[in-house]
């Protein structure tokens, strides 16, 4: 279907029911019990859980085919969120020309970043990248203030012109009159389930994405870019001139970070220098690797994760573990609090970086792999699997799709 | 499955499904809506703590943090009360707001607007929180305040000093009980021209941001009034941790002031290199070389040691100040926690309580009486002599502090000494004043 094999297509619908029915899945406990701290079904995170999941689906394009690692694709983000805002500002608040605006203007920083950083591999790339990214993060923090508004952020004023934008129009970034902002609430027993218009905005575009991807990945494109991965040098002997080949998947990737970051300022419509910086670009690297690297859909659950975690773990407090653990005698409650405390709130840095290392260590392949040893364990026919030869098995069918 | 052939299996199915679909609606409702965002229900009302818990701001923060837990408990009706005691409006009876519960979420802003933003989302969308308060930056506090416009909910500023935030930034469902930089500017003037003369020549090395540009425009400008000489204004980048590269120019100058305008960890840097390079004990044009410090924090004094001793700076609120309000305060927040508060804790705490008695004088949560309770509010007993919210912009006012390093501190917490008090009057300003021109109110918005 759609030109994809059955596998393929089988892996899109996953991800068309999960994205649809996200305000359910992620809702799993009713709003009044104690449990409903672990909810993530709010509009804010589920969005953000979708676009990043695009960053990191255009990112693992780059890093995941070619292998080329780089550490400042935040900027294309923060230059789509600018671009964005600035339409809003001149325009109108309808988020159509912001995002294409968006994707044009990360897609030619992305070539100009890509032409000169591309003639390097390796950890000088990785390098050449971040110091474009940084020095990116530098003029939009305090040089181009007037184009940036500098640490305070891009905003909208009501004094901005906004040549375009009618009087009954909603003050907020819109389709076409529906408001990235409105939503509809469900109450289901003890359930609250929300639907955001932002959201299942987000969420086509990462469908879209999400298929996009697939194709290049199968596309003798997508060939070309895994044997660039494999060996460039030898390619090189045989006459192929491989940059072309980088350069675009660098600016595809780089547009795909575009959309992402003009989609954060049609949820949010301000733009932050903080979105450039180099913490930024190092999280969408981990966001891959703790997916899976190279993988379909590893980006996206590894963006997940991720944004699960800074967001609800980073919101437990003190007050919440005393809450939990009300139940033991005093002596014990404080001592179970203060066992607990240094992972949670603040603390939830730790915490991530723990499941890090474990995830490296012991999955070497993401979380990808995690559920393809889950998956083993459960198939039949794979019941021996785990023997000296799987890992080899594996490679092999993996190099024969 | 045939349609014309009719199973038990199927026929089972399809009648479960069927009723299932005709008793889905009885158990879906839409949201009720009570006129603004997240009104309170149940018997509880929750309010947003976001603060910063990481970052070079992380101390103030988890100061702002202590002082918001103490504010809860006092409205709740626990603890002595304390500065509720002292507060010159006595709607506030100890059981809660409005009898509600008040119950509390807590965010982490990291001192990043994308950060602030996402976290203070999170509590008005999942948490169904209805006020804001904290923050320790004006980048954020601006990013919150927008967002909070948004949303239709109340935003309490706390710990922000850059003249935007209630200048060309301000927005109704937004107040500020801070003070900000120039009144920082016009309390400092005078005492600088009594202890340092009207003739020096100032150096300004200043964090490359928002807040202190501004900062640096304000003090620039009140010191070049009394006769001042400004030298050069150095931007410094908001990151820096080694400031010597940006000292060692300021001997060469002909400059015998250097003015700091930074917060922090930055300052506690910057002060630290400036003292290393001997430049307090040096005489420059005749004079005693001396450093100010624009704005200070009992936190910073606290880091940089030794190295604030004599030198100027101003102070929101300090807890060695004697009204019946700063002691009560003081002394509660040392039994709870066995230290004094800094003067963001004090903020966040007035910034709590005033919300809370602005909603048992309007008799609603909705933002818009909110609004209405706080403009033009005058009170006393918070610890800064009687207050008023101006209504034009959303700033408190009331007197500032001004503060010197002790030259001899007893002990870990008493760096710094009370200079002189301001009054309230020397630092007023209009509110279409240059430096806060071009902002615009708004409407206040109830969201929902």
């Amino acid at each position: 279907m759609f030109g994809l094999e059955k596998r393929d297509t089988l892996l899109l619908g996953v991800v068309v029911v999960l994205t649809l029915f996200a305000p359910f899945i992620l809702n799993p406990f009713p709003a009044d019990s104690g449990l409903a701290q672990f909810n993530a079904g709010y509009p804010d995170l589920m969005q953000r859980f979708v676009i990043f999941g695009i960053f990191a689906i255009g990112f693992n394009i780059l890093f995941g085919l070619t292998g080329y690692l780089s550490f400042g694709h935040a900027a294309f983000l923060g230059v789509g969120s600018y671009s964005a805002v600035w339409m809003f500002k001149l325009l109108s608040y309808n988020v159509v020309p912001a995002l294409v605006l968006a994707v044009i203007m990360a897609g030619l920083f992305s070539a100009l970043i890509g032409f000169i950083s591309l003639r390097r591999s390796g950890i000088y790339f990785s390098i050449l990248t971040l110091a474009f990214a940084q020095m990116s993060f530098n003029l939009a923090y305090s040089v181009l203030t007037p184009i940036t508004n500098g640490e305070t952020g891009l905003q909208i004023y009501t004094s901005d012109p906004q040549y375009l934008q009618s009087v009954d129009a909603p003050s907020f970034p819109n389709l076409f009159g529906a408001a990235m902002n409105s939503s509809t609430t469900l109450f289901f027993g003890g359930w609250t389930f929300t639907f955001s218009v932002g959201y299942y905005f987000c969420a086509i575009f990462l469908i879209l994405a999400f298929y996009l991807a697939i194709r290049i990945f199968r596309s003798p494109f997508g060939m070309m870019l895994r044997a660039v991965k494999s060996n460039q040098q030898r390619m090189n002997y045989t006459g192929l001139n491989t940059r072309p080949y980088t350069l675009a998947a660098f600016v595809i990737s780089g547009m795909y970070a575009g959309l992402a970051g003009g989609l954060l300022a049609a949820m949010d419509p301000l733009a932050g220098a903080e979105r450039m910086q180099w913490t930024a670009s190092g999280e969408v690297v981990l966001m891959t690797i703790l997916g899976g690297a190279g993988t379909l859909i590893g980006p996206v659950l590894g963006a997940g994760f991720i944004k699960y975690f800074e967001n609800i773990f980073a919101k437990i407090n003190d007050n919440v573990l005393h809450g939990w653990f009300a139940f033991m005698p005093d002596g014990i409650e404080d001592a179970m609090v203060a066992i607990i405390h240094p992972f949670v709130g603040k603390g939830w840095h730790l915490t991530l970086g723990l499941l890090f290392m474990l995830v490296v260590i012991f999955l070497p392949g993401g979380l990808v792999e995690g559920g393809q040893r889950l998956g083993r364990v459960f198939r039949r026919k794979d019941k021996n699997a785990g023997s000296v030869e799987a890992d080899a098995a594996q490679r092999r069918s993996e190099a024969a799709e | 499955m045939s349609f014309t052939k009719l199973t038990r299996r199927g026929l089972i199915q399809t009648g479960a499904v069927a009723g299932a679909g005709l008793a889905l609606p009885t158990y879906l409702r839409a949201e009720n809506h009570a006129g603004f965002t997240n009104a309170p229900t149940g018997s509880t009302v929750t309010l947003g703590f976001n603060v910063p818990q990481t970052g070079p701001y992380a101390e103030e923060g988890l100061d702002e943090l202590r002082a918001q837990e103490l504010a809860v408990e006092h409205l709740n009706g626990g603890g002595d009360g304390g500065m509720m005691n002292t507060f010159s409006s006595k709607a506030l009876k100890g059981n809660g707001i409005l009898g509600k519960k008040v119950e509390y979420v807590t965010g982490d802003t990291q001192t990043k607007s994308d950060a602030a933003r996402a976290s203070a989302k999170s509590m008005i969308e999942k948490d169904g929180a209805v006020m804001i308060n904290g923050g320790s930056s004006s980048g954020v506090a601006v990013a919150v305040q927008d967002l909070c416009q948004s949303a239709g909910v109340i935003f309490m500023a706390g710990l922000t000093h850059a003249n935007d935030t209630t200048g060309k930034d301000r927005k109704a469902n937004g107040f500020r009980h801070f003070f900000n930089a120039y009144m920082s500017a016009a309390a400092l003037a005078p005492v600088l021209k009594n202890a340092y003369g009207s003739e020096r020549r100032a150096y300004h090395l200043t964090a490359d941001y928002n807040w202190g540009w501004t900062q640096q425009e304000s003090i620039a400008a009140a010191t070049e009034a009394m006769g001042w000489e400004t030298v050069e204004n150095v931007l410094t980048p908001l990151a820096s941790t080694d400031f010597s590269s940006y000292i060692a120019p300021v001997l060469n100058s002909g400059a015998d002031v250097l003015v700091l305008n930074h917060y922090g960890g930055n300052m506690v840097n910057s002060l630290t290199n400036a003292v290393q390079f001997g430049l307090l004990d040096k005489e420059v044009n005749g004079k005693k070389f001396e450093i100010v410090v624009p704005l200070y924090s009992e936190l910073m004094a606290a880091g940089a040691g030794a190295n604030v001793q004599g030198v100027i700076g101003s102070m929101n609120w300090n807890w060695q100040l004697q009204d019946e309000g700063s002691k009560a305060f003081t002394k509660s927040f040392g039994e709870k926690y066995g230290r004094p508060p800094s003067n963001s804790a004090h903020t966040c705490y007035v910034q709590t309580l005033l919300y809370a008695d602005a909603v048992e004088r309007a008799g609603s949560f909705n933002p818009c009486a909110v609004v209405e309770a706080l403009e033009g509010y005058e009170f006393d007993g918070l610890g800064n002599g009687p207050t008023l919210y101006r209504a034009d912009d959303h700033q408190c006012f009331k007197d500032v502090l001004v503060m010197k390093g002790a030259e001899n501190p007893t002990n870990e917490y008493d760096t710094l000494e009370i200079v002189e008090q301001t009054p309230r009057a020397q630092v007023e300003y209009a509110p279409d004043h240059p430096m806060f021109a071009g902002g615009d109110l708004g409407k206040c918005n109830p969201g929902a």
